[in-house]
């Protein structure tokens, strides 16, 4: 199951936070800034698992953002890996070749398409064209 | 109204917040930008209603409070509108969680919702009751969620699916209710319900066992062939990555068929098929393949035996090493680490690979491979892998030297075959990363040296070579002091060399050097310092030709700033002054320490606390002279309670003379004055229940049960923290007490029954004497210990003892700490006696002594026949 997703950028700005699991605002504050420290460090040769308390962080960086995905220690870490890139790869449909500002100024978008991808910290659906067709229904909605 | 097209307010904010160039213009921004909405909110204006919540949003997502804004969610998620309702619920997600009570408000809103009619409503209801119930929630709309998953849009039924797995985590209670439409979601052909109802099925499986086995029975087949049907079915653009049709799928399939199979031997046969055909049928050129291959070696190795795939499994595991993604090799040594439970072999054929990611630039996969290498680790291999390890020690990064020398310390005890062997592993670890090589492994080291009794030559002179190279390393300078205070007559006289050694000759101020460096050097710490001056005191009896520098030396730390240096040197110097008579009994060799019991108390001990090191010694002289010299004299008092914290740590600090103002003294009782022996020895029964700074726990040797059941004691094994520290501490009274006794044989001990030590032989020139100890649990073997004295104004040269046993017994004698008996001085020789015949006979014995005085070999023998009953 996934505890928390987290988008940073290089610098820790947290652009995109989302927790499954109740924690304080302090304990958010603590948690963001940890996971950017150890991630942001990494070389990008090592691997991309990082254990964090008990545990673990799959991250990725994409040009200056990171995305990390906090996950039990008993799950698959290459199969969050690959629900991340399909993340990015929705994204960047949505927005056609998204940028950190368009996620900055469409915030509320970004969390909608992610509660379209993701529910209850398990992937709800796999297809991008589906989560796609699901938001233009949505924004005509609007 | 949509407050995003319109937009202006919501974006001018965001613009006007990035334009801040500090942090100080950012907060006032803020700040003005919530009085407005609090103004706002206070209104109770509906328009406005959404946007500031927007803006309340991005607010909080730069770190602000924004706790005034939870009561506009719930207005906002209890409009008509779809718009309003969809921020208010995201609102809800953002600024709430599901332990605030206000979330309970939302309850009633969230029920109508998932009853509406429009179904994107229903959705965001759904969406927001899976992200963030409660479980009095949980339980309330539960009934609400069952209906709908069997909805008849898809969307939906998949969000119902999700939403009900949290219900389930939060209750588990309501597992049952779900079961019949969580099979039901198991034949659909919409992926995305179909995932989230694999998703459901599992979370049920690991909660419920009767959902387990109903979904055992009834489902394990469809859910093969659905496995099957993607692994085999066509290139489907919708779901593909890199040549898998939807790998996330994939792998949550096989989680539940991990969790079916589990336990079952029925269900892991229906699915070695399938396995065997992803496991091979798999490209394992990209991240997607590798990750359902990844899921399918895990499966395989959970379900029940199959040896074919488990072959294959650890086939692939072994590609996976080899792999040059980083990400790879590191889910390969994790799978590897479990595969070790059942297939030993297969993983150790990969052993070269694995430690190579030892050495690997990467922490984490360096973490790994550390961890999988010790359980690799067997009588076999361990010199190999040991040899390996240590030769990475030396250039690996200073914060992992940590992991990996404990690593390979505990490795080593582990493993080792021989003593040797094992005494240089340590050595060299010690050498390179000394420093973080923690306490209780360098005190087993020390007991296994001891213990060693014919490496101590070897060992000396190993550890005096690695101290004038590494002498930085703090516990190798440690370790070294205390062995070259205890063997270093074996030192200086090449005693005891092994055919591997190089010769090497050390003189007794070359020995001396090395303390004297450890003392005067800046850098050493206190425990350091005073295990040297300790040292010093053992070799001042031992070197008797350099006690001179010896004593100059002790006389300089006279002056120490440091409380614990002073007071040992003061003591150590009125020995050296006063006591020339008791000090040679003081200092002789510390007895073998009983490995068994020592790891055994060391086992389960109290996590090695607290450095007694560090504690002040200022309380000993007080504790001690407190009580009073009527207890001292109190012979009857066999009372010997425990110091509190007996620990092995404890018990073999003291010991090494590192506790405070404890010293390594023997009281060797054939020796010890006679009622000095007596004294010494009620100080020391009464030593444990003086003050607790005290930590006398040598004491709690004689008082742990071990040796309670063994009455015989022997006084040898009484290493006593330092009777002439007490002796000395205390008035001045004491002093005299113990000054002009004459070394002679005490009579028993006042502590528990020992067998008294016995005149062996006496004549004008020579006398032998007898103690005796038993081991623990060893009651057929006394361990003797016997002195020559030399009573002429002569010196022996070439001292042999000879000595002859009738049948039922069997002599062991150990080489003597000396052929020289120079006059009026002695050496001491181990014997060792088994009695076959115990309780019915006592020991008897011939002995036979040939020496050289003057020229003049001579030749005395005679027949022992007082030897204590009963031995």
């Amino acid at each position: 199951m996934i505890r928390f997703i987290l988008l940073q950028n290089r610098q820790g700005k947290t652009r995109l936070a989302k927790y499954y699991v109740p924690l304080e605002e302090s304990e958010k504050h603590k948690v963001e800034y940890e996971v950017h420290r150890l991630v942001v460090n990494r070389d990008s040769k090592f691997t991309n698992f990082v254990e964090f308390r008990t545990h673990k962080v799959i991250y990725r960086r994409y040009a200056g953002l990171f995305f990390s995905v906090c996950v039990d220690i008993t799950d698959n870490e290459l199969a969050y890996l690959e629900s991340i890139h399909l993340f990015v790869e929705i994204l960047d449909h949505f927005f056609s070749n998204v940028c950190e500002l368009d996620l900055v100024f469409n915030f509320h978008k970004v969390y909608l398409i992610l509660d379209e991808f993701i529910l209850a910290g398990e992937l709800q659906e796999t297809s991008k064209r589906a989560i796609i067709e699901r938001m233009s229904e949505l924004e005509k909605l609007d | 109204m949509n407050p995003f097209s319109s937009g202006t307010r919501l974006r001018d904010m965001i613009r006007s917040i990035r334009a801040c160039k500090t942090a100080a213009e950012e907060r006032g921004v803020v700040r003005k930008e919530c009085a407005d909405i609090r103004a706002s909110i206070n209104e109770n204006d509906p328009h406005d209603r959404h946007r500031n919540l927007a803006k309340l949003m991005f607010i909080h997502m730069l770190g602000y409070p924004t706790h005034f804004g939870q009561m506009e969610c719930l207005k906002l998620i209890a409009s008509p509108g779809f718009p309003e309702k969809r921020i208010g619920y995201l609102g809800l997600m953002l600024l709430l969680d599901e332990r605030q009570e206000v979330l309970m408000l939302v309850t009633n809103s969230l029920k109508q919702d998932l009853n509406h009619t429009n179904q994107y409503v229903v959705g965001l209801a759904l969406c927001a009751l899976g992200n963030i119930c409660s479980a009095e929630m949980a339980r309330d709309l539960a009934p609400e969620v069952e209906r709908l998953i069997q909805f008849r849009d898809p969307n939906i039924r998949k969000k119902a699916a999700l939403c009900s797995t949290r219900i389930v985590r939060k209750v588990p209670d309501l597992a049952e209710n779900f079961v019949n439409a969580a099979s039901s979601l198991l034949k659909e052909k919409h992926h995305g319900v179909l995932i989230t109802g694999v998703q459901l099925c599992y979370e049920l499986c690991t909660i419920n066992d009767e959902a387990l086995e109903y979904f055992r029975k009834k489902c394990t087949e469809g859910l093969i062939k659905t496995l099957r049907d993607i692994t085999n079915s066509a290139y489907q653009p919708e779901y593909d990555v890199a040549g898998i049709t939807d790998p996330f799928l994939h792998v949550r399939l096989l989680k539940l068929l991990r969790v079916l199979g589990h336990g079952d031997a029925d269900a892991s046969d229906l699915m070695t098929d399938i396995l065997a055909q992803v496991a091979t049928k798999t490209e394992s050129n990209k991240n997607a393949g590798n990750a359902v291959l990844y899921e399918c070696v895990e499966t395989i190795m959970a379900i029940e035996d199959t040896s074919s795939l488990r072959v294959l499994a650890i086939n692939i595991l072994g590609r996976f090493l080899s792999n040059r993604d980083n990400n790879i090799r590191y889910v390969a040594l994790n799978m590897l680490m479990k595969a070790i439970a059942f297939d030993d072999q297969a993983v150790q054929r990969h052993r070269v690979t694995i430690l190579n990611c030892v050495k690997d630039p990467d922490a984490s996969i360096r973490k790994r491979a550390l961890d999988l290498v010790s359980l690799l680790v067997n009588e076999n291999n361990v010199k190999q892998l040991t040899e390996e390890l240590i030769d990475y020690l030396e250039i690996s990064d200073e914060d992992f030297k940590e992991d990996l020398s404990a690593k390979i310390c505990s490795i080593v005890e582990k493993f080792s075959p021989e003593k040797i062997w094992y005494i240089d592993q340590m050595l060299k670890v010690l050498s390179e990363a000394g420093k973080f090589v923690k306490d209780d492994v360098w005190h087993a080291l020390i007991v296994v040296i001891s213990n060693a009794s014919e490496l101590h030559g070897y060992t000396v002179r190993a550890l005096y070579k690695a101290v004038l190279t590494f002498s930085e390393q703090e516990t190798l300078v440690r370790v070294a002091i205390w062995c070259i205070g205890e063997y270093g007559d074996l030192l200086v006289n090449n005693v005891g060399v092994l055919g591997i050694e190089d010769p090497i000759t050390v003189t007794e101020s070359d020995a001396l050097d090395v303390i004297e460096d450890a003392i005067t050097r800046h850098n050493s710490d206190m425990n350091t310092r005073a295990m040297a001056l300790v040292a010093l005191l053992k070799l001042s009896s031992r070197f008797p030709s350099i006690s001179e520098r010896i004593k100059d030396i002790i006389v300089k730390q006279k002056g120490s700033l440091l409380l614990e240096m002073q007071q040992r040197a003061i003591e150590f110097n009125s020995i050296v002054d006063r006591h020339k008579n008791i000090r040679s009994s003081l200092v002789e060799r510390m007895p073998v320490l009983d490995e068994a019991t020592f790891n055994v108390r060391r086992a389960g001990s109290l996590p090695a606390s607290v450095s007694t090191m560090s504690k002040p010694s200022v309380s000993i002289p007080n504790g001690v002279a407190a009580a009073p010299l009527v207890d001292l004299l109190d012979l009857g008092s066999d009372d010997i309670l425990a110091a509190p914290s007996s620990s092995g740590a404890d018990f073999l600090q003291d010991l090494l003379g590192v506790d405070l103002g404890s010293s390594p003294a023997q009281s060797d009782a054939t020796q010890a004055p006679k009622a000095g022996t007596d004294l010494l020895l009620d100080i020391l029964s009464i030593g444990t229940p003086s003050p607790a700074q005290n930590s006398t726990s040598s004491i709690d040797l004689l008082s742990t049960t071990d040796y309670n059941k063994n009455p015989s004691i022997a006084l040898e094994t009484l290493s006593s923290p330092a009777p002439p520290h007490k002796a000395t501490t205390s008035s001045a009274g004491m002093f005299d007490l113990l000054d002009g006794l004459s070394p002679s044989p005490s009579p028993e001990a006042t502590n528990g029954p020992v067998y008294p030590p016995i005149v062996a032989y006496e004549s004008i020139s020579l006398k032998i004497e007898f103690s005796f100890s038993k081991t623990p649990g060893n009651p057929q073997t006394t361990n003797v210990q016997a002195t020559f004295i030399n009573l002429s104004p002569n010196t022996f040269t070439d001292c042999i003892f000879q000595a002859a046993v009738p049948k039922f017994l069997q002599l062991h004698l150990d080489p003597a700490s000396s052929n020289t008996l120079p006059a009026s001085g002695n050496i001491t020789q181990n014997l060792r006696v088994t009695n076959s015949q115990h309780g019915k006979k006592s020991l008897v014995m011939r002995m036979r002594i040939g020496y050289k005085v003057n020229g003049k070999d001579v030749l005395e023998e005679g027949q022992i026949n007082n030897f204590p009953r009963g031995l």
